[in-house]
């Protein structure tokens, strides 16, 4: 049970972000209220965010990774649940993976 | 619907009760996090402690992903910071219940504020519901689930000992490739999505080893997507 002291800042300071924003954004929208370019900005981050993980990450995997996003896509396109996506897409990666 | 608004512990429980659903969905979102935990060298300890206080799966794995010893503190920091800004968007919704919460409550309640929980509570605020205690129900359930699966995560990671490049941290970018489906909204997010995707991959190739192609990806792309709009509208 040991704590490493960078690994623990790292965490204090994902958690001040974190709570910064959860209780901040409804504390300055009280406060101030944003204009539409702000807001356009804040609508495109979650979507564009995750276009750039997944991206880098797909370039530098190998055939597994290829497979697994493709058995992802698919399960969630059909099924719209994250839970069986997930199962589906690691699954079909580790068979590939597994094949070759 | 001039009811005035109630924190209750009839409320808290109603918010607990709607959770159960969402807590099969999610576990292995936390089983994921927490074998990923493992597997860049968390001990248990700290992996309870980033799963009670930063209680945000996204940006974990985000960060997790591009984890390096000594802990890359700023970079972390700053990620979770563009991971979660989406919920400074979140909290101003609820604020007609949360503007009549006294005392601590808002800023509990807040804090166990997660995607799932603010869509169940504001379908329930549109739907009439005037007891903010939901809110706390909810996202407190969803906390103890979260510590729970994150712990599970670990173990199981420690136990099967996966090597790196194992298919089984595919898991975690596999939440993501699943987040973007739902996260689609139609042809206006092509552009910035497109552009996100350029700019990542140039930037990782420019900067390997740092995730600082994600903040680089996700602020060119929401730029190019506003300045769109803001032409289109304008004009």
């Amino acid at each position: 049970m040991s704590l490493d002291p960078w690994t623990a800042a790292a965490i204090l300071g994902m958690a001040a972000v974190t709570y910064a924003c959860r209780a901040g954004g409804y504390w300055l929208f009280r406060q101030i209220t944003p204009g539409p370019m702000l807001r356009a900005v804040l609508s495109y981050i979650p979507g564009t965010l995750f276009v750039s993980f997944v991206v880098p990450a797909l370039l530098a995997g190998r055939a597994h990774t290829a497979v697994g996003t493709v058995a992802t896509l698919a399960v969630m396109v059909w099924t719209r649940s994250l839970a069986w996506a997930i199962l589906a897409g690691t699954a079909a990666a580790w068979l590939a993976w597994s094949l070759a | 619907m001039t009811e005035p608004v109630v924190f209750t512990a009839a409320g808290i429980r109603r918010g607990m009760v709607a959770s159960i659903p969402l807590l099969f969905g999610l576990a292995p979102f936390g089983l994921v996090c927490g074998i990923t935990q493992q597997g860049v060298g968390f001990s248990l300890a700290e992996t309870v402690l980033m799963a009670a206080l930063v209680y945000a799966g996204a940006a974990q794995l985000v960060v997790l992903g591009t984890w390096t010893h000594p802990a890359p503190i700023l970079a972390a920091t700053l990620t979770t910071l563009v991971v979660n800004l989406r919920m400074a968007l979140m909290g101003p919704v609820l604020a007609p219940w949360l503007d009549r919460m006294r005392g601590w409550r808002p800023w509990v309640s807040l804090f166990t504020l997660v995607d799932p929980s603010w869509a169940l509570s504001v379908r329930d605020m549109n739907a009439g519901g005037r007891d903010g205690g939901y809110l706390l129900g909810v996202g407190g359930m969803m906390w103890v689930n979260w510590i729970v699966t994150s712990v599970a995560g670990h173990l199981l990671g420690a136990a099967i000992r996966p090597p790196p490049g194992h298919p089984i941290f595919f898991a975690a970018l596999a939440v993501f490739v699943a987040l973007l489906v739902n996260l689609w909204r139609g042809k206006l997010d092509l552009l910035p999505w497109a552009v996100a995707g350029a700019v990542a991959a140039a930037t990782a190739r420019l900067l390997p080893g740092t995730s600082w192609y994600m903040l680089a990806g996700a602020l060119a792309g929401s730029l190019a997507g506003a300045l769109r709009d803001a032409r289109r509208s304008g004009s």
